[in-house]
């Protein structure tokens, strides 16, 4: 192929871009679904669940933070990719405790969606069956670490939408956790409010709203009508706001 | 002369409820009349079903439920000895499901809670008769203590789901959960 000005090619297929996007950016502008978990458009990339691994040049990037460039040539949806995905995917599985029936994220859940869209049957390692605490002093917003993913949307939500800066990832490797940035280090000694963007963006059961339990019921969600390769290209911050 | 039919073995099918709920056995029943066509090709052996109380010789077993104490790791071992193909049916067999929720805490304090401090609690006393099955210090998922060949994840796993993966099996090919049917809950 030869290199467009301004121009990508995501497995074989043409796709412009802007300079100083992201693949991950000029991808979802052109409806090209590349699996993704922490990241939201609208928010700066992290970089961190790592599901957005593309094969560019050789080596494998995160489509997220990776700038496109003129001419590049991208695999993204290929086997190895997304047996890498699979096994990512299993690992935050297993490193949590994502006890589907038992949370309401059910049919909602991202990682769920994710693990459907991969065609995860089972997970493969070992659990951790880590005891990990539960936040509940917040009047609306309950807090289960249990299912927190460390994709950190919410420390980026809460720092740069909001402005209210509640969150932070604290711990390295293995003991990384969600803390909450206040005296006590309890929810209810913060401003987060459940119409905030924090409150509502998690991906995971980790951040639930309270008293919501169940108000659509199981089989009629999110992902049980749709698949996160669709919803996936059309979230956006500013839709999420207009929504709420 | 003889017909087809009479050469036709038929296929030899054990289920058990491990450390679960019977859910997947009732969705198992929720094929309804289709369950007549499937018993024109397939005989149940040990089952909840049937009341047999050991594995024979089987073509396929299907394993409800984690493994929360001994007697499970003993019908377990039994199923996998005993049925050429064994499946992990729904999420506690998967992952130890609900059950598993336990394993947050050590089975003393699991104990204390249910039998000398809970709510409504008469008499209280932890149940030590010798023909209680011992607790194991966790819930396993069944692929920690056998070999397993299949999984068919849900909560439970819907009638159409079952038949998806029995049909393939019974044709002697591999089962596909097709994404549609993939669910955990």
């Amino acid at each position: 192929m030869i290199a467009g000005t301004n121009t990508i090619y995501i497995d074989g297929q043409e796709i412009p871009f802007t300079p100083g996007q992201t693949v991950m950016d000029a991808a979802l502008a052109a409806s090209v679904y590349i699996p993704h978990l922490c990241h939201y458009p609208g928010l700066p990339p992290s970089g961190n669940c790592r599901l957005c691994m593309v094969e560019t040049g050789g080596r494998n990037v995160a489509a997220c933070i990776a700038q496109a460039a003129a001419g590049q040539e991208i695999r993204n949806n290929t086997p190895e990719l997304n047996a890498a995905r699979m096994a990512i995917t299993q690992m935050l599985f297993v490193e949590g405790n994502h006890i589907c029936p038992s949370c309401e994220k059910t049919g909602n859940c991202k990682l769920q969606a994710m693990a459907y869209h991969l065609g995860m049957l089972d997970q493969h390692f070992s659990q951790f069956y880590q005891h990990r605490d539960i936040d509940a002093s917040h009047p609306d917003i309950a807090l289960d670490r249990s299912r927190c993913i460390l994709c950190d949307l919410c420390v980026r939500a809460s720092r740069d939408i909001d402005r209210k800066n509640v969150f932070a990832i604290a711990g390295r490797g293995i003991d990384a956790h969600l803390i909450v940035n206040s005296a006590s280090g309890k929810l209810a000694d913060t401003p987060i409010a459940a119409t905030d963007l924090a409150a509502t963006i998690c991906p995971v059961g980790a951040i639930l709203i309270k008293e919501q339990g169940y108000r659509v019921p199981i089989g009629q969600r999110i992902y049980d009508r749709r698949t996160i390769c669709e919803t996936g290209l059309q979230e956006h911050i500013a839709q999420q706001r207009r929504d709420q | 002369m003889t017909t087809d039919h009479q050469f036709k073995r038929k296929i030899k099918i054990a289920t058990t409820s491990l450390a679960g709920c019977f859910g997947c056995h009732m969705s198992f029943l929720d094929m309804d009349e289709r369950l007549a066509d499937l018993l024109k090709q397939v005989e149940l052996d040990r089952s909840p079903l049937t009341d047999i109380k050991h594995c024979g010789p089987c073509d396929i077993g299907l394993i409800e439920g984690g493994v929360c104490n001994a007697e499970n790791v003993q019908v377990l071992r039994e199923f996998r000895a005993h049925c050429a193909t064994l499946v992990a049916v729904g999420a506690c067999a998967i992952n130890g499901g609900v059950p598993a929720m336990r394993n947050y805490f050590n089975v003393q304090e699991c104990l204390e809670e249910v039998y000398l401090r809970g709510s409504g609690i008469t008499n209280p006393q932890i149940p030590n008769d010798p023909e209680l099955p011992l607790l194991l210090d966790k819930v396993y998922p069944v692929s920690e203590v056998v070999h397993i060949d299949y999984f068919l994840p849900g909560c439970p796993p819907s009638a159409d789901a079952f038949l998806q993966l029995l049909q393939p099996l019974l044709a002697g090919q591999k089962p596909v959960v097709s994404p549609s049917r993939l669910h955990y809950d």
